[in-house]
């Protein structure tokens, strides 16, 4: 039975060029207090556009019902249990927009200068020193604006500290469990990917990356907890196996809700990682960004560090460009400071056992998951997990039901999917992750929602194929608007 | 059910963390507004006239309002299309407004921002054409080429830079033929220019289409669009949007474009938004050509981008849909009057057209005229002797809606003390 969601009237709403009408505007300028200026006679004529032809024409309404109107077409963690695997969908709190939108922060130009700046510096520093603390590293660089951002400003590290050392070397090592964003970053550094397998525990295979790491591998990229939920348990001896050959490891931080408090990377060898502040540090997806990774490293690594790097001065801080061993920027300004802000006041209000207490708690969910589901669904890697649980689709899919199919079920019982058919190395996906945000009576809905869904495969399979059916938006044809392509509006 | 503490239990011993965290214990909600409003309070809220690729400008309410809601602000990138309708029409909009824009027949549904948009075009257009020499304009954004340059080193794409006119400030069209040649794959040009100039576009893009090469355009100040000849004869726009109503926040998040051809559409960088139909024939929304994209073809890609900035996008489409046709023309010419205002009193050095910002030289050092700003709690403009030595003793000064005519005649009295 659905128990969480029921039908309800959902607004129809056209595209807002549809909507236009000619002369309508959503806004008012204030009188200009200087001489109007003729724009051909100061730009010359030919610089100077005709009309935006299809641009809006509204009114304030307008704007307030259309924006409304779709947003109630969305699912968010404000909704419920968004159980996205290796997203880290947790929630969002509000006191975090409130601060990054003080004035003093939200209206400071990054070209003001650093007297007046030292609020700023001051949040950066903090941030840093905290973010420290948590991964065990020894220096970091706010910078890169995202996760896959923070692989391609480390693996530049890498390669700098390599080229001082006389040779970049030419491959980085992945294992076949990695995001795709691992080997496209180690692309556009310049570095041949050669993919590792796992073993049948799901773990690297120490055997396998001893026969790799040859004097032409430059590091490898490795995802702790990997992307089954398994902690790396040999983590230490491959860390030793790339250490001693001379090359580096690199961790990708987009499961550190597995680790916070629990187990430093600067611990156990780690040279060079980032964190998703999006993910671990609550800071909202907000449909796909902003997000903030911030990228942590080893001693020998910070030389290399992008510019600018904070330094202190007496009682302020500055802004250091003086590093002529530097990587050079990866992102003009300093990274996306609005992000940093909102990580901060999440860390503050946490604390360090707060913060803990969220890793156990999320961990605790994961585990709380596996144990009711494991009757009902393929568990392919048995091992302990952490932040999350990897079934695969192996029972249902001899009923001819995928996990996409399950995934678009859920949605009916008013669930976001999880993430379906990653980690590649698991035939037919299920990710779960349920973050340590979500009550045991959420977890329970979920719970019996997709034991429930279990049972309609058996009975019923067309009503999962088919699904999701009450909804506004029934499956849409992705190979149509693929084969071709429309990308715009037009009258 | 196993107990809290046998949850990590098959943790290796000497990976474990023995001992707490070493941070202060949490605090209450107040106490969080409290230390980031001391915070706040020692950063500068004087009115600026500072630019230089990050503007002030007047957010309207409604922006913050549509950002902050819940459904849009805490999901997802939207993979699974029958619940993220919201965020994939708002996408398939803000894509057609910034075609509408820049004259480019698609663009993507963002970047990270202005400075990571142009590695990305300029690896775009050495896919497309096969050619790997980049030309970068001296008037394109410092930082912007700094990124370029951090890109590029590891993608065998030699970056060089051609000058600027020292009478008009716009690009030296000479020196950007000579430089020319069959193995260049883009020239990268920004208007209004890093000095607020306003570039000869067409000119530039004949020259490089004699060669074969590609015109990258770029854009660090989106409300010039409201006012200027969209860059139609280029093949690749890219640009920063932050001028959408987006806070300077220190430098960011900001949100940047890439725009192109059509016939560039498989070589586009990032996520696309495309127009489909649901099993009832009702339009729909879909993420499509994911076959570029690094989760599908790996190291393969056309980019490792993986995150964009739906959230700042979608401010930048409330801002674009609030001013509207008629509004964002509005907003340009008042930036541009405003602007013209404090430069005919201070002279401009360029004697090129300009926008909302333009270089002068002050009749004392610039830091002295800073300094004497601070006092009257004004911040004055961008010294450019750090990007540029040989402008020393000038200043970039910008001008827009938000900028006072007092504080301008302030600004002028100082500069000719």
């Amino acid at each position: 039975m659905i128990r969480k969601v029921r039908k309800h009237i959902v607004q129809n709403e056209p595209l807002i060029f549809e909507r236009s009408s000619p002369g309508k505007n959503g806004c008012q300028l204030p009188a200009l207090d200087v001489p109007l200026v003729d724009p051909a006679a100061a730009l010359g004529a030919q610089n100077v556009r005709g009309e935006i032809e299809g641009f809006p024409e509204v009114s304030e309404v307008d704007v307030i019902r259309h924006f409304t109107r779709l947003s109630t077409w969305n699912y968010a963690i404000d909704l419920g249990m968004y159980p996205l695997g290796s997203c880290t969908m947790k929630y969002n709190p509000r006191v975090n927009e409130l601060v990054a939108r003080l004035e003093g922060l939200a209206w400071a130009h990054p070209y003001q200068p650093e007297a007046l700046s030292q609020g700023a510096l001051r949040i950066m520093q903090r941030l840093a020193g905290a973010l420290l603390e948590i991964t065990g590293m020894d220096a970091i660089t706010l910078q890169p604006a995202a996760g896959a951002h923070g692989e391609l400003t480390g693996i530049l590290l890498v390669r700098a500290l390599l080229e001082s050392r006389g040779n970049p070397r030419k491959k980085i090592l992945i294992p076949d469990s990695a995001h795709g964003t691992n080997p496209a970053t180690a692309a556009i550094a310049g570095y041949a990917v050669e993919n590792i397998r796992s073993n049948d525990q799901g773990l690297i295979d120490l055997e396998a990356l001893c026969k790799s790491v040859t004097d032409d591998v430059a590091a490898l990229m490795v995802t702790n907890p990997n992307t089954l939920g398994v902690f790396e348990e040999n983590i230490v001896k491959a860390v030793e196996i790339l250490h001693a050959k001379g090359a580096l490891v690199y961790m990708d931080g987009a499961n550190m809700n597995a680790l916070v408090g629990i187990a430093r990377p600067g611990d156990f060898g780690i040279d060079v990682m980032h964190l998703n502040l999006h993910k671990t540090f609550s800071t909202p997806h907000g449909g796909g960004g902003p997000g903030g990774g911030p990228v942590a490293v080893k001693q020998i690594l910070e030389p290399f560090l992008p510019i600018p790097c904070l330094k202190s001065s007496g009682d302020s801080l500055t802004l250091d460009y003086d590093r002529p061993q530097s990587i050079g920027k990866v992102r003009a300004f300093y990274g996306n400071f609005g992000v940093l802000v909102r990580a901060l006041a999440y860390i503050l209000a946490h604390g360090g056992d707060g913060l803990r207490n969220a890793t156990v708690d999320a961990v605790m969910n994961a585990n709380y998951i596996r144990h009711k589901l494991a009757p009902y669904f393929d568990l392919p890697y048995p091992r302990p997990n952490m932040h999350e649980v990897v079934f695969s689709d192996d029972f249902q899919s001899k009923l001819g039901v995928r996990t996409g199919d399950i995934a678009k079920r859920l949605i009916d019982y008013g669930f976001h999917p999880y993430t379906v058919s990653f980690p590649l190395i698991v035939h037919g996906a299920l990710m779960i992750e349920p973050t340590e945000t979500e009550s045991k009576q959420e977890l329970d809905l979920f719970i019996e929602a997709m034991i429930d869904i279990c049972g309609e495969i058996e009975k019923t399979p067309e009503l999962v194929t088919q699904a999701p059916h009450d909804v506004r938006t029934t499956r849409v044809d992705e190979v149509a608007a693929a084969r071709k392509p429309v990308l715009r509006w037009k009258p | 059910m196993q107990a809290r503490d046998e949850l990590f239990a098959h943790l290796p011993e000497d990976v474990v963390l023995h001992r707490p965290l070493d941070l202060p214990a949490g605090v209450s909600e107040y106490e969080i507004v409290e230390y980031f409003k001391a915070r706040a309070a020692e950063n500068a809220t004087w009115p600026s006239f500072l630019g230089a690729g990050v503007y002030r400008h007047f957010r309207p309410v409604v922006v913050d309002t549509v950002a902050s809601r819940g459904e849009f602000l805490t999901s997802y990138t939207p993979y699974q299309a029958e619940i993220a309708q919201g965020t994939l029409t708002t996408i398939f909009e803000f894509q057609t407004m910034i075609c509408q824009l820049t004259g480019m027949d698609v663009a993507n549904a963002s970047m990270y921002d202005g400075s990571t948009a142009v590695p990305e075009a300029a690896m775009m257009a050495a896919r497309v054409t096969g050619r790997h020499r980049i030309l970068a304009a001296r008037t394109v954004h410092p930082e912007y080429r700094e990124v370029l340059r951090t890109y590029a080193r590891n993608q065998g794409m030699p970056v060089e830079e051609f000058g600027y006119d020292p009478k008009s400030g716009g690009i030296d069209l000479a020196d950007l033929e000579s430089r020319l040649n069959r193995e260049t794959a883009a020239v990268i040009i920004q208007s209004p220019n890093f000095f607020g100039i306003v570039e000869q576009v067409n000119a530039a893009a004949e020259l490089a289409h004699k060669f074969g090469a590609l015109l990258i355009f770029v854009f660090a100040e989106a409300v010039s669009l409201g006012l200027l000849e969209p860059p139609a004869s280029a093949d690749i726009v890219v640009g920063e949007l932050q001028s959408f109503a987006i806070s300077p926040s220190y430098g960011g998040p900001f949100a940047g474009i890439v725009a192109a051809r059509e016939k560039f559409l498989r070589q586009m960088p990032g996520r696309l938004v495309g127009q489909s139909v649901d099993t009832h024939g009702n339009r729909a929304f879909c993420l499509t050509l994911s076959t570029r994209e690094q989760h599908i073809r790996r190291e393969k890609a056309t980019s490792n981008i993986c995150t964009n900035q739906a959230l700042i996008a979608l401010m930048a489409t409330v801002f674009m849909t609030l001013y509207g046709k008629e509004g964002l023309r509005e907003l340009a010419v008042q930036n541009l009057s405003k602007a013209h205002y404090l430069a005919r009193k201070l002279q401009p050095r360029f004697s090129g057209p300009y926008f909302n910002e333009f270089v002068a030289v002050p009749n004392v050092p610039v830091e002295e005229v800073n300094r004497q700003l601070i006092d009257r709690k004004i911040i004055g403009g961008l010294p450019l002797d750090r990007f540029y030595p040989e402008l020393a003793g000038s200043m970039l000064l910008c001008a827009t809606e938000m900028s006072k005519r007092d504080d301008m005649d302030a600004v002028i009295t100082v500069f000719q003390a």
